[in-house]
């Protein structure tokens, strides 16, 4: 083979393999990408029913109800103008309380409950997810007055 | 008093990065000896100064000083003496003066031990050196100060943060920056070959053994962070495919595939444009993971709590940097193209395909990385991409790499005929695909097909890594620290790839509800809840709970899980209980008290993860070893494009 | 000298991206320390909210530390911190001057009657110029200023009285006169 043939076939399985890499890295994407929703948003239908996403808001104080003797935890997301109950079995990371930022990742049940199967860990104890610290926050308005 | 000279040391460090940056690249533009001698100068002051900051904030840490504004916000009175130091890079600005100690280090390190190069080369080099030195130095003084003071002092600090009171957190950023940092002098040599427009390959010869000294630098900070996030963070997970995490390895990647060409164009003249372009990558991997931490753009749970007028500083610093090495790239590497002839199953070959097969896995993780931010910057939604996305895109390549890995190793150059080692080859695949089936059906009484692939391919690069040895050794050939390191490199990869078939195919991780006398099994393990008492500490108090952990009836260990809560206050923290054992973890971490008596706890069985982490410690010394082969220690100068004029007495 | 096109590729590329993160950065208005921290607060004297033809401004606290708490009745997160913030004036560690920003002076004072005040001044920021100049991107926003009136602490959204506890008491001297 000559060297030409050579490189030409080297640059047609690069583009083969690169073509075939896109495609299954976009099909794969599908599954794979969480969307992010804060319970205003969820509460006026933006989040999908069927899949998996991610809730964050702050812990509503006083909304922590455990079945006592069990595993089972229930409590409230709000971004303070509308909640969520959140229902999950398991261990929560150390850095979740009442009064703090909190992202979930789970589905939303029939009931309108949020049916959790990862409340995630932070690392900083003044972490505040950046999605909920947006909702908590509201920007100037760009206009002199209403 | 300190802070204030620390914070004057940092100023004339600036300027004296400033004077390596101008007499480095002036001094070779314009052949001046004197100049280029004072940039030598320079990086021993830049060194002495940056040393003269960090140590002033070391004492204010130590000393406990809470009128300086960081040492208020990240130290505690009660903290103890080895925290009150890794409390230095425990945030954004002390870790940023962190940075510049390495890179001054590495700097020095570089002028030492290069002298035999041409004078002008090596000016260069140390200007661009210089250059990244000044960003980072006009960062911290223009927006990160860490001297800032608090008037008036605050009676008590905010405590370190819990959870980097920990060793392996303590010595991490350390470890891995002096990696990140060390591939500047890649990026250094690259950039002054490019300038001078050098058509040799002597320079990657140069390079070969920085890159291989930073890159087992980070290989072991990385490692170290997935060990620490195993134990004390990620209740059992070792890898989360966090931006943060990816920050750190997309520059390894690169590195892995930098020290793989360079061997090339080292060797045989070969792919030398590309090798520039990787040497670019590699450092601009890891000053856009530095911009990704602390700018807020990306969602993170992990990254410093930082700004965005930070952020556009970085960014603006990051385009400079990185834009200008690229043009540079696109002027002169034209000009490079080699051409030499090498057969299909050559070394040269083999070496491609691993760049080939370890850009895709980097090109998809950075895609993956950086697809969230795409998509809210076009507006379509926050989005995060979950971590069995990158499991796969990460397998795809990896896979047919480890397979080819195994016969590489092994292909001459040029020619690339194997020759005898061909049937020794086969047999050693033979011998991997056995050994994986016995231990799926011995072990784990399990065999499924990504389960024996993963064992078989581990078992195949071991093998026939240790093959190289001992056919030298037969044959009455030498065996020199490069092939030393080389295979103990790849046996490394071999083990890593064992560790993590193991626990992702036979891992077991549950969640219970247990009162003190209750019990319950995972993985043919008992846990057995037998005791919970009160826990203290020299700053926090809580409780801990012991497990026995029995075996078919037979007591094996005892677990003490804690629950902490520091004397600084906020929220509690855990400290899993683990068990290491030769071919297993056990793991038990404290939840919560659930009531009624009963706790909640989360019971783990991690069968092999410890080779995950033996096989990157391998990694990294089989790096380190072939870093000091003799071959790279630089004797006379190569020939150089420009002419130097004769030194002044 | 020809310039093959394929080697412009990688900066190209680099170039792309770095316009994502200007955009990135711009769309993101962060919720963290600002690079105020460490720096002079901005100086400013306005009118106070109440009464026009009596100025309020930085200087009113020269040589002690203070809180500067940045809200508007149109802001949902201030009602919200409200308690927390009557709480932390009844302390009396600190005096509290709000910033009353885009707001109307009418409803501003009528959302302070109906909720209670707080504050020992309130600025009149109508059109947001100091704001700007302190780094703020909406409400509500907390800083602690200290007594050599350098900007020591920035809290971004309803600040809590866990927060307070936590976060900004550990910066203040120890008072006087004993507990």
């Amino acid at each position: 083979m000559t060297p030409r043939r050579k490189r030409l076939l080297a640059v047609l399985a690069i583009v083969a393999g690169v073509g075939a890499a896109a495609a299954l890295a976009m099909l794969a994407f599908r599954d794979n990408l969480l969307y992010f929703y804060n319970p205003t948003q969820i509460l006026a239908g933006d989040a999908p029913t069927g899949r998996t996403f991610r809730i964050g808001g702050m812990v509503t104080e006083g909304s922590v109800q455990r079945t006592p003797g069990s595993l089972e935890i229930r409590f409230v997301v709000t971004d303070y103008r509308s909640s969520i109950p959140v229902r999950y079995e398991g261990l929560l990371p150390d850095l979740f309380r009442e009064g703090q930022g909190v992202v979930a990742h789970g589905r939303l049940g029939a009931s309108g409950e949020f049916v959790a199967d990862e409340v995630l860990a932070k690392h900083d104890e003044n972490y505040m997810p950046p999605e909920v610290a947006e909702s908590l926050h509201t920007p100037t308005p760009t206009r002199v007055s209403e | 008093m300190i802070p204030e000279l620390g914070h004057f040391a940092l100023i004339l460090a600036l300027l004296l990065s400033v004077a390596q940056s101008v007499f480095g690249l002036g001094g070779a533009a314009r052949g001046n000896a004197a100049w280029l001698a004072a940039a030598s100068s320079a990086v021993v002051g830049q060194f002495v100064f940056v040393a003269i900051a960090f140590g002033a904030l070391t004492w204010a840490f130590v000393e406990r000083d809470f009128s300086v504004l960081y040492v208020a916000t990240n130290s505690h009175s009660e903290l103890p003496l080895f925290f009150r130091i890794a409390a230095v890079w425990g945030a954004h600005e002390g870790s940023l003066l962190l940075w510049s100690l390495c890179l001054a280090g590495w700097t020095l390190a570089v002028t030492a031990a290069s002298r035999s190069l041409e004078a002008p080369f090596r000016g260069r080099v140390l200007g661009i050196l210089g250059i990244v030195s000044i960003g980072f130095q006009l960062f911290m003084l223009a927006t990160s100060n860490p001297f800032a003071r608090l008037i008036p002092a605050a009676p008590e600090g905010l405590d370190l943060n819990p959870l980097l009171q920990d060793f392996a957190l303590a010595v991490h950023p350390p470890i891995l920056y002096l990696g990140y940092v060390g591939f500047s002098v890649a990026f250094a040599f690259a950039c002054a070959t490019l300038i001078e427009g050098r058509l040799d390959a002597a320079w990657a010869r140069w390079t070969r053994p920085w890159t291989l000294a930073a890159w087992s630098f980070l290989t072991i900070g990385i490692a170290l962070g997935s060990w620490w996030a195993y134990y004390e963070l990620g209740w059992g997970g070792w890898w989360f495919w966090d931006p943060v995490e990816n920050a750190s390895f997309m520059p390894w990647l690169a590195g892995t595939a930098l020290i793989h060409c360079l061997a090339v164009t080292e060797k045989r003249g070969l792919f030398k444009s590309w090798t520039l372009l990787l040497s670019v990558a590699a450092f601009s991997l890891s000053l856009l993971g530095t911009f990704l931490v602390r700018s807020g753009v990306l969602i993170s749970v992990h990254a410093f709590a930082t700004d965005p007028a930070r952020g556009a500083f970085i960014l603006a610093f990051l385009a400079v940097v990185i834009g200008g090495a690229l043009l540079l790239y696109a002027w002169r590497a034209p000009r490079l193209a080699s051409s030499a002839a090498f057969e299909p199953t050559s070394r040269e070959s083999f070496l491609l395909l691993n760049n080939a097969f370890l850009v895709a896995a980097l090109s998809l993780i950075l895609l993956g990385t950086l697809y969230p931010l795409f998509m809210d910057a076009l507006e379509l939604g926050k989005v995060t991409v979950g971590a069995p996305w990158f499991n796969l895109m990460f397998l795809v390549p990896m896979l047919p790499l480890v397979a080819l890995l195994g016969v590489g190793m092994h292909a001459a150059w040029k020619r690339g005929m194997l020759g005898s080692m061909k049937a020794r080859l086969w047999t050693a695949a033979a011998c991997a695909i056995a050994g994986a089936i016995l231990i799926g059906a011995a072990a784990y009484a399990d065999l499924r097909p990504m389960t024996t692939i993963g064992f078989a391919l581990a078992l195949w690069v071991m093998l026939s890594s240790l093959l190289i040895p001992l056919a030298r050794l037969r044959a009455r050939q030498t065996l020199p620290a490069a092939v030393i390191g080389m295979v103990i490199a790849h046996f490394g990869v071999g083990l890593t790839t064992l560790g993590i078939t193991g626990v992702q195919s036979f891992k077991v991780e549950k969640d219970f509800a247990l009162a003190v006398g209750e019990a319950a099994s995972i993985g043919g393990y008992e846990f057995r809840f037998a005791a919970l008492r009160d826990a203290r500490g020299p700053n926090f108090t809580g409780v801990e709970a012991e497990f026995t952990v029995s075996r078919a009836g037979e007591e094996i260990a005892v677990l003490r899980p804690q629950k902490r809560l520091y004397n600084s206050g906020g929220n509690p923290m855990t400290e899993a209980g683990i068990e290491v054992g030769p071919a297993r973890d056990l793991f038990a971490a404290l939840g919560d008290d659930l009531g009624q008596g009963r706790w909640s706890v989360r019971l783990q069985f991690k069968p092999l993860i410890r080779y995950i982490w033996l096989g990157a410690i391998l990694i990294a010394l089989g790096g380190a070893i072939a870093a000091v082969d003799r071959r790279y220690r630089l004797r006379a100068p190569a020939h150089a494009v420009g002419a130097v004029a004769p030194s002044a007495p | 000298m020809k310039l093959p096109l394929r080697f412009l590729v990688p900066a190209l590329a680099f170039a792309v991206l770095v316009g994502f993160f200007v955009v990135g950065l711009s769309r993101d208005p962060g919720q963290i320390p600002s690079p105020l921290i460490g720096k002079p607060a901005p100086a400013f004297a306005l009118e106070s909210l109440g009464d026009p033809a009596w100025k309020v401004g930085s200087a009113d606290f020269s040589g002690r530390p203070w809180l500067l708490n940045i809200w508007g009745s149109w802001c949902v997160g201030c009602r919200q911190e409200h308690d927390a913030l009557m709480a932390i004036a009844g302390q009396g560690r600190v005096p509290m001057m709000g910033l009353n920003l885009w707001d109307d002076r009418a409803r501003a004072l009528r959302w302070l009657a109906d909720l209670g005040n707080p504050y020992v001044s309130v600025a009149f920021d109508p059109e947001g110029r100091t704001a700007i100049d302190w780094g703020v991107y909406g409400a509500p926003e907390t800083f602690l200023v200290d007594s050599a009136g350098r900007i020591v602490k920035k809290h971004i959204g309803p600040i809590t009285l866990d927060i307070w506890e936590r976060e900004f008491l550990p910066l203040l001297p120890v008072p006087e006169g004993g507990p």
